[in-house]
């Protein structure tokens, strides 16, 4: 059994509290009038490039590609109400930072438990011989959907009730002077939106409680059904998980930019909590056997979540480019804004995502030996964790704050908040069950794993 | 000295897995194992060392990747410049994403294609090459182990017999 050690568990805490305290201080400095937001942008406006784009074209052309200025300039009286429209459109965005930054950060951690969610539900499904070691580490990680999960629902529901203005789409008037929401009207529809929500986090909650209850009476059974049920449930569960993820990353993400879309959206953002959920496997796994539990997980095994990471983060590479490159040569207007928000405000998290979840795991990871150094694993693991971070960072960004994006207290309080949430959720649930199981028909196989 | 050795034939994997670590073990050298399938963990066993066949795939990768780049410049931008989606820029870096697919293809082009080339010619095999391996079975269903010559030949015999051979030869005196 293992014991949630207090050194972790006191830096949880001090993690949470100090990410509250700054998320807080997000909430707390944000303006409230148009006057107050236009005094916090004016000694700024050079840090974002704001100023230099104002210079270009009256702030037009920045501001054209953010959800709100979006629809107002396809309504009619775009000319005139422009200055004041523009005003107010500041407030919007700097009011949404800090729940922007809330949001990042929440969905963040709860896609790596859905990640890890999925691997293990592959594992399952493919009765894996290599794996079973691990199952418990990746329980203990899926435990956190139940929190995650909750917080995130109700950060979509405070937005339906009008708390913030990420989702420009949740507001009538906005709809009522845009044809392009007016025809998606169906689909974006508030209510409907929460009852997805619902049944998505319904469905993934209960295959995980489901899963963990067979996996620990497999414990003490005397036959295999236990493990029988649990393959059929997980071969399910993927048929599952597949449309629901798909649909998921439209509503919660790709709504943000109402007019935008891309058809490979749900792969792409697969791919980014897939990656962040082994790299997490990886790195739990590591830090519990250099506390000497896990004594039977070999080098092997981390080599193989290396693998993964590699292989995976190829995967989303590939699918980061698919969907650029295809904007980027058809250059349609309505598309292309998209990346032209981020190339023009976004340069470094834009392009640093993609050398630190590209290029850094590319090189770094190709060697055979390093997938076998237990803190290189560790060390690279970081890397693309912040990584994804930053790819979730981007996709979300833009669209609510537009240029007013910065790497500041709230985000870092958001991170730190649920960075600490995360560990103690999951490490508790660690220590809830004994870390190797005892009666899986594969944990030989698993034992003499060697590569 | 060219050395002489002794033919051991085996007729199961597992029985040579065994056999190689234990002919190892007595400090006998191995020659060469000639096998009808790839024996996993063979390699660990006979002690051979780590494959470099990698590195030079990554050289390779690194080749082609060049060689798109140079081509896809001198065929697209410099020879006779073409208008890129409606972007005619004429410059290579603004675009680039047209070319990723191309500098993607080459680079796994030459590292497949040349690692494979490197691999025959390391293990000398070339067209109408005479085939190397002393018995046709081992074409077939046959393992069969080389192992050099110490000075006492009749522990060696005995060894290997202990081993699970199911044959063995021993060169001819001259």
């Amino acid at each position: 059994m293992y014991t949630f050690s207090n050194n972790l568990k006191i830096g949880s805490f001090i993690a949470m509290a100090v990410g509250l305290i700054c998320l807080a201080t997000g909430f707390l400095t944000a303006p409230s009038t148009v006057e107050e937001a236009k005094a916090m942008v004016a000694p700024h406006g050079d840090d974002h490039g704001h100023g230099e784009h104002a210079g270009e074209g009256g702030g037009h052309s920045t501001a054209v590609f953010d959800g709100d200025n979006e629809v107002h300039a396809s309504g009619d009286e775009h000319a005139e109400g422009h200055g004041a429209s523009h005003d107010e459109h500041l407030l919007h965005q700097l009011q949404n930072r800090p729940w922007a930054a809330l949001y990042v950060a929440a969905f963040f951690f709860f896609m790596i438990a859905l990640g890890v969610l999925a691997f293990y539900a592959i594992q399952r499904a493919a009765q894996a011989g290599w794996s079973p070691l691990l199952f418990r580490v990746m329980e203990g990680i899926t435990a956190y959907l139940v929190p995650g999960g909750i917080i995130v629902f109700v950060i979509l529901l405070l937005s339906v009730l009008h708390m913030n203005h990420m989702f420009v789409w949740m507001d009538a008037d906005t709809v009522a002077n845009d044809a392009l929401l007016q025809g998606k009207k169906g689909y974006l529809d508030p209510t409907f939106f929460l009852i997805r929500a619902l049944v998505f986090l319904g469905g993934w909650i209960f295959y995980r409680e489901y899963s963990r209850r067979l996996s620990l009476a497999q414990d003490d059974s005397d036959n295999n059904s236990n493990f029988v049920k649990n393959f059929r449930w997980s071969a399910a569960f993927l048929v599952f998980y597949l449309v629901t993820e798909s649909m998921m990353s439209w509503d919660w993400i790709m709504s943000l930019d109402p007019h935008w879309f891309s058809t490979l959206f749900g792969w792409y953002v697969f791919a980014s909590m897939f990656v962040s959920g082994i790299t997490t496997i990886a790195i739990v796994t590591v830090y519990l056997k250099s506390k000497g539990y896990l004594t039977e997980v070999n080098d092997s095994h981390i080599h193989d979540l290396a693998k993964f990471m590699f292989g995976i983060s190829i995967f989303w590479t590939y699918l980061w480019f698919a969907q650029f490159m295809l904007i980027w040569y058809a250059n349609i207007p309505e598309e292309v804004t998209y990346y032209v928000a981020r190339f023009q405000d976004y340069k470094l998290p834009f392009f640093g995502m993609l050398a630190m979840n590209f290029i850094f795991p590319l090189l770094v990871l190709m060697n055979s030996d390093y997938k076998r150094i237990n803190w290189f694993v560790i060390m690279t693991g970081i890397v693309v964790l912040f990584g994804h971070y930053l790819d979730i960072f981007n996709m979300v960004m833009p669209a609510t704050v537009g240029d007013q994006w910065s790497l500041g207290v709230p985000e870092i309080g958001g991170i730190l908040f649920f960075g600490g949430l995360f560990t103690f959720w999951v490490f508790t649930a660690l220590s809830k069950a004994p870390l190797q199981p005892k009666r899986n028909p594969f944990l030989e196989e698993s034992r003499q794993f060697h590569y | 000295m060219a050395s002489t050795t002794f033919k051991a034939i085996y007729d199961d994997d597992d029985v040579l897995m065994h056999a190689v670590k234990k002919i190892r073990a007595e400090k006998y050298h191995i020659e060469e194992v000639y096998t009808p399938f790839p024996v996993h963990g063979l390699d660990k066993a006979m002690g051979l060392p780590h494959t470099r066949l990698a590195i030079t795939a990554f050289m390779y990768g690194c080749l082609g990747l060049t060689v798109s780049i140079v081509m896809m410049n001198y065929i697209m931008i410099e020879d006779w410049p073409q208008d890129i989606g409606g972007k005619p820029s004429f410059s290579y870096l603004e675009n680039m994403p047209a070319f990723v697919p191309i500098m993607f293809e080459l680079t796994v082009f030459f590292a497949a294609h040349l690692m494979v080339i490197t691999f025959y010619l390391r293990s000398r095999m070339w067209p109408f090459k005479e085939a190397e391996n002393p018995d046709v079975r081992t074409t077939d269903d046959h393992f069969l182990v080389e192992v050099e010559v110490g000075n006492d030949e009749e522990a060696l015999k005995q060894l290997l017999l202990e081993t699970g051979a199911v044959e063995v030869h021993v060169p001819k005196k001259k």
